[in-house]
């Protein structure tokens, strides 16, 4: 029983991405348009999502980077044929990386809410170089006429022109992100991760340098996001600051709390909701000339879903059982206290609650196996070991 | 740049910096005392200034008219806005985490925008500017000065002198500097916190109106006016350091010179220059020029 239920397991990721790709057979423009919309911002999200679920750093600033790869994008695509695939996505992650490496080597020195304010900060001067000078078009933006190609000698694997094409490219892109994420997530790195996020004086004294993780995991986040970036210059061709505004931080910000933080499937959920939910309330079939208030709905669900679910929507599932379980008489304790124990630990509270949370982190690292996750169950694990890596 | 115009920028400079100071108080002992990441504060200025706007006509209609009756009227919804809002709202939050506060008063923020555009529309309105402070004062030989923009300010210095004094001489003032500086340790010697929250709430919600009903006059009511504020009340918060009174005031003067005159000096660069600063600050004195506890 335990057998097959493992197998089906790894049978939904090849499922529902089988059904992905088959989706642009439907053939309506809109919904492909919207599913492409959906999966480059699930990027985004994922990216972030290392970030602030993984290494417990909650970046304000992320829309940046987003940025950064679209410019890149639109700046070096020729204007008159398309440009080459490959140099062009190096250029943009590239881009988008050095500005990570260079920002965050200095955001990193700050902590807690003065970190979000900083990466905000560095993220507003991204914004006004685009914004108030003549580099990328300024405030007007620009175009990017031609999607650009990959050539090997004269033969074109694929042509991104092709809408089906461009929506399977993007798909892959998703894929391997996630991929690529979970793979780090169970790695050492990862386990390394996750205890910066829940005692990162701890992972200190167990001998770990913490610095270059946050800064790897950073620049990796700021790369991804550039992809993502990328990706969204090319589905409008058309490129303008609003892409790093911090509402943009924000909304993508929004996207991985509400799915649920420490899961990868859960910035993927947050994005589809989110996107979904402004898409229903814009119909205006729906809702007829209210639909330009859009806002307000809006503004009342997410105010709704934060109070209703504090773990997130990926969090519903373990929320429901141990309800379930409270009903039974079961004692719910150690899952109650466990779950409220690690957000308190990663969320950036402010300077006062420094002393008090390292006072009870040794604690909260006994009972933080929160509703089943692998990466603190690793975490604990490597933790275990006598000296990491940088003894 | 010749002397008169420094002068007048320098004077823009205090003006802007105690419009920033208004907000940026509220914010920031709602920030060190309630420990809440309020989004939504810069929607109070933005309900503020919409106030006035839509104030003024019916206070001329019923009550005579007179700038200060608005003023005065803006601020007693204002502090109702606070009370209700905290019991309604804010006092669901405490126990939540940072990122789910944030979550939380970004949909407040959607809810005041888009009930703003219900209510008053998308357009751009002015405010006149009462009749009695309507002249200018000449600075040098050709140019002058409006009275209004004297008095943003005369009340901006009235309002921090005033908090000076009741953060510091009044017995509210010391339970306020002790939340500040240890809120668990305030709740246990028997203050009434929830009561000392409620309070705190519609204080910060009645500065921020004001600063509202005061720059209306001078900035005009647009939609989206209380995000810009909001940013640039965060950076001056966090610079300040937060929960301190004292460095909210240092900072919002520092970021209303260096924008002031930055977009005097260097138009294009005008943006980026209080980033800048917040950037070199924060990475010289990480927890900002004045922290406080």
């Amino acid at each position: 029983m335990g057998q097959r239920m493992n197998y089906a397991r790894r049978l939904i990721p090849i499922a529902v991405l089988l059904a992905l790709a088959a989706f642009p057979l439907s053939g309506n423009d809109y919904y492909i348009g919207l599913a492409i919309k959906i999966m480059i911002y699930a990027i985004f999200a994922l990216s972030l999502q290392l970030l602030v679920g993984g290494a417990g750093l909650i970046s304000l600033g992320h829309a940046a980077f987003f940025g950064i790869g679209a410019y890149a994008a639109a700046l070096l695509s020729p204007e008159s044929e398309a440009g080459g695939l490959l140099w062009l996505l190096a250029a943009a992650l590239g881009s988008a990386a050095i500005y990570a490496l260079i920002t965050g080597a200095l955001a990193l020195r700050t902590r807690g809410v003065y970190f979000i304010m900083v990466t905000l900060a560095f993220s507003q001067m991204a914004y006004y170089v685009f914004h108030d000078t003549d580099i990328g078009g300024g405030s007007d933006g620009i175009y990017l006429y031609f999607r650009p190609q990959m050539s090997l000698a004269g033969w074109m694997p694929f042509d991104l022109e092709n809408p089906g094409v461009y929506y399977l490219f993007v798909l892959v892109c998703l894929a391997l992100t996630w991929g690529f994420l979970a793979m780090l997530g169970r790695s050492p790195f990862g386990a390394a991760l996750t205890g910066i996020r829940l005692n990162e004086q701890r992972m200190r004294a167990a001998g770990y340098s913490t610095f270059p993780y946050k800064l790897t995991a950073y620049v990796i986040g700021a790369t991804l996001a550039g992809l993502a970036g990328f990706l969204y210059a090319l589905k409008d061709g058309f490129v303008t600051p609003e892409l790093l505004t911090w509402e943009q931080s924000g909304l993508v910000l929004l996207m991985v709390i509400l799915g649920g933080m420490h899961r990868l499937g859960g910035a993927v959920l947050g994005t589809v909701t989110l996107i979904l939910l402004q898409e229903l309330f814009q119909s205006q079939a729906l809702f007829g000339d209210y639909a330009k208030h859009w806002h307000l709905p809006l503004g009342l669900t997410i105010i709704a879903l934060v109070a209703l679910l504090p773990n997130g929507l990926a969090g519903l599932p373990a929320q429901w059982r141990e309800r379930r379980e409270t009903r039974r008489g079961t004692s719910a304790a150690p899952h109650s206290s466990a779950s409220t124990v690690p957000s308190s630990a990663s969320a950036g509270t402010g300077p006062r609650a420094d002393a008090s949370r390292s006072r009870t982190a040794s604690s909260s690292f006994a009972i933080a196996s929160p509703t089943g996750t692998s990466n603190n169950a690793a975490a604990a694990q490597s933790l275990s070991i006598p000296g990491g890596p940088h003894a | 740049m010749d002397t008169s115009t420094f002068l007048i920028q320098c004077l823009n400079a205090l003006q802007h910096g105690l419009l920033l100071f208004l907000v940026a108080s509220g914010l920031t002992l709602i920030f060190g005392i309630m420990g809440i990441i309020n989004l939504a504060h810069g929607s109070f200025y933005m309900i503020g200034a919409y106030m006035a706007f839509a104030l003024n006509p019916l206070v001329e209609r019923w009550l005579g008219g007179g700038f200060v009756t608005t003023l005065v009227l803006c601020l007693v919804l204002a502090i109702v806005l606070g009370y209700v809002l905290e019991a309604a709202f804010f006092s669901y939050l405490y126990r939540r985490d940072h990122l789910q506060q944030v979550l939380m008063t970004y949909g407040l923020i959607l809810v005041f925008e888009e009930i703003r555009s219900l209510l008053v529309g998308n357009d751009v309105h002015g405010v006149p500017v009462p009749a009695w402070l309507a002249g200018s004062v000449p600075l040098g030989d050709i140019l002058t000065y409006p009275v209004y923009r004297l008095f943003i300010s005369a009340i901006g210095i009235g309002v921090a002198i005033l908090l000076y004094w009741v953060l510091t001489r009044t017995r509210l003032g010391m339970m306020v500097r002790a939340g500040a500086s240890n809120r668990e340790m305030i709740g246990s010697l028997g203050i009434d916190i929830n009561r000392l929250y409620r309070i705190v709430f519609a204080a910060g919600v009645a500065l921020a109106a004001l600063a509202g009903t005061i720059a209306a006059p001078v900035s005009s009511v647009y939609p989206g006016m209380g995000n810009s504020v909001l940013i640039m009340c965060f950076v001056v918060v966090v610079i300040g350091g937060i929960g301190s009174i004292r460095g909210a005031f240092l900072a919002a003067m520092l970021v209303g010179t260096v924008e002031t005159f930055g977009q005097v000096l260097f138009p294009s660069a005008a943006g980026i220059l209080v980033y800048v600063l917040m950037a070199v600050i924060l990475l010289c004195k990480p927890e900002g020029l004045f922290k406080q506890g």
